[in-house]
């Protein structure tokens, strides 16, 4: 469990840390896929600071680099996301990905 | 509290003693998919075990008619997150005595809307000593033991509960009725004479039949929380409640100018803190979710309250927001549709209601389905009952009073301006001048407005407004 700071400012706390306070049952299939080749020509990079898993991650070369296991199937980055094919999601496989206990 | 099993929620859903007719088919643990152990003939599929689905199976099962329900998560509730509140009334007619065995953790007595600038606050705050005793208004609970006590209340009905299943798709004759669903088990195509669709917000297999339209992001927003862990004396002692009271806080004017709100309750041992935004403007505004929420904890009205948490649980979740305008039809052959998956969330700035939505509609399903089963006619015609009886009742009824309200809560003045008026307004009315004499009220409500940008005549034209939409 993470510790938030004793005081009225709140220094950050990694992300990492609190992405580790969630239940992932990480399946085998990645549910959702992303077509770097499209992610070049886009202009607005929505997903990349509205996905709240923080999954998608510019690279150097102009893609986007994504992983799946940490994800809350909140569907924010297919709707954000303007160009058609992009992003092919899907749910995980029954009983596999998050697990939320406290939602 | 009625309720302190322990935090296993699959336990709840295990068949105990005596049941007949009930059952839960073998679960995740089973290494590879068991086949689905139910009836071939079954009379419906209910889609999603959350309070719409788990309402409709129960009304169904009680009608005396076989249902299957099938859950993607490992048990009910894992896959759901929501601020929240639950007000159970609406389980009144269905399961007497729901306040003496649901899973509560406080019962809501303090409820506060607060609107804010950076440094400032306003609140509005009311307390009622009614609402801490029976029959309660609304309470706290977590998903994960709500949802999966209801479900459990549709599987002593006779419902049978089969989780760690997705539906992957419709199942339909070459009329293009709707007669069952494919899963993602071997083999796992569901027959059945009607399908019931409470698959929640992305709903899939609504926008599959046309009864929701393709995603739209501008109806929807994106909820994003923190449930931070404090000693229940702590609490007790900082929001002023007993017990087993709860507090409930909503923030207008706390999300940088982007259309939304945040919200603060309390649980036993825990406060849930978050915000909610519109998906369109997150985007744009290139702010990341989280930093919204850390901006309500440190806002000098919340963060006394948050001093020594340590978060417990991170999560988020999509909020269908568009209303009544934005709900497509209801019922297609061999199908209806229910809760999140319809659009049926009352999300009016005042008001954040969805459970009590869900279970409303999916009691309602659950009554439609029976009947059209019955008269032996599941065309969207012998299902037209449904969406009559959802006008008759809070469902409609409310949606449709208030349909305008999403647009004038999320629009530019109440999100931007308005807060800072008002903070402004209360400025100007306590702050003490000596030894410059107090201005006129007149006078500081026109230098309030016109400090914000708003002139007169906007502000009777929005007020007219308002008393138009909450009537
Ligand atoms: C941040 C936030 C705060 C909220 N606050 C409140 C509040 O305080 N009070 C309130 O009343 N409401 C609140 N709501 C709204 C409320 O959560 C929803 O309206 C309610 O959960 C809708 O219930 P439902 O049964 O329709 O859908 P859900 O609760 O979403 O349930 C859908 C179920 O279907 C399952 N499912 C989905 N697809 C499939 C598939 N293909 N196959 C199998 N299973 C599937 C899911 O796993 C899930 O269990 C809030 C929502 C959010 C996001
Ligand atoms: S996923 Fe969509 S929004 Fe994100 S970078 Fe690719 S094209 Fe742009
Ligand atoms: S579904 Fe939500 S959490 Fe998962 S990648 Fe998309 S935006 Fe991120």
């Amino acid at each position: 469990m993470t510790v938030v700071p004793d005081s009225g400012s709140w220094p950050k706390i990694s992300f990492e840390a609190r992405m580790a306070t969630v239940e992932f049952r990480v399946g085998a299939r990645p549910h959702i896929t992303v077509d770097g080749e499209i992610c070049r020509s886009c202009t607005t990079r929505a997903c990349v600071t509205a996905c709240p898993a923080n999954l998608f991650a510019p690279t150097a070369s102009g893609g986007i680099l994504f992983n799946y296991e940490e994800c809350f199937e909140c569907g924010t980055c297919y709707m954000v996301c303007n160009h058609e094919g992009a992003i092919r999601w899907t749910y995980p496989d029954g009983g596999t990905g998050v697990v939320f206990r406290r939602g | 509290m009625a309720d302190r099993r322990p935090d296993r929620p699959d336990r709840t859903l295990r068949p105990h003693g005596a049941r007949t007719r009930g059952s839960v088919a073998p679960a995740a643990a089973t290494p590879a998919y068991a086949p689905v152990d139910v009836d071939v003939d079954v009379d419906v599929v209910v889609v999603g075990a959350g309070p719409a689905g788990s309402a409709a199976a129960l009304a169904l099962a009680r009608a005396g008619r076989s249902v299957v329900l099938v859950e993607r998560g490992p048990f009910p509730g894992a896959k759901n997150v929501y601020g929240g509140v639950v007000y159970g009334r609406v389980l009144d007619s269905v399961i007497p005595g729901w306040q003496d065995e649901v899973p509560v953790e406080r019962w809501v007595v303090r409820r506060s809307t607060m609107v804010m600038t950076p440094s400032q606050s306003v609140s509005i705050d009311y307390r009622s000593e009614a609402w801490g005793a029976p029959p309660y208004n609304g309470m706290t609970t977590y998903r994960s033991r709500f949802d999966a006590w209801l479900a459990a209340r549709a599987i002593d009905a006779g419902a049978t509960l089969v989780p760690s299943t997705v539906a992957t798709g419709l199942l339909r004759d070459t009329a293009g009725r709707v007669t069952g669903i494919r899963t993602d088990r071997p083999d796992g195509d569901l027959t059945a004479r009607m399908v019931v669709a409470c698959d929640g917000v992305n709903s899939f297999l609504a926008k599959e039949a046309g009864l929701l339209p393709p995603a739209d992001a501008r109806h929807h927003t994106l909820g994003v929380k923190e449930v931070l862990a404090l000693p229940p004396e702590v609490i007790n002692e900082r929001f002023g409640v007993l017990s087993d009271q709860g507090v409930d806080i909503e923030m207008l004017g706390c999300t940088r100018g982007i259309p939304g709100g945040g919200f603060l309750y309390t649980n036993a041992e825990t406060v849930s803190v978050g915000v909610v935004v519109s998906l369109p403007e997150l985007a744009a505004s290139k702010v990341r979710p989280e930093e919204l929420v850390a901006d309500v904890k440190r806002h000098p009205s919340i963060a006394p309250y948050l001093r020594g948490a340590s978060l417990q649980e991170y999560s988020a979740h999509l909020i269908p927001e568009g209303g009544f305008d934005a709900m497509g039809p209801l019922a297609t052959d061999g199908m209806l549709v229910a809760g999140d998956a319809a659009s049926m969330t009352l999300a009016a700035g005042l008001w954040l209601e969805g459970v009590n939505f869900a279970i409303g509609s999916g009691l309602a399903a659950g009554r439609a389905a029976h009947q059209a089963l019955a008269a032996g006619d599941t065309s969207a015609r012998g299902l037209a009952s449904y969406r009559t009886d959802l006008e008759s009742q809070f469902v409609l009824a409310d949606h449709q009073r208030l349909r305008r309200a999403p647009g004038l809560v999320l629009s530019e003045r109440v999100q931007q301006r308005y807060p800072g008026l008002i903070c402004d307004l209360a400025d100007g009315l306590f702050t003490v001048t000596n030894p410059v004499p107090k201005p006129g009220l007149v006078r500081i409500a026109r230098r309030s407005a016109r400090r914000h940008g708003v002139s007169l005549a906007d502000l009777a034209r929005d007020t007219l407004r308002a008393a138009r939409v909450f009537r």
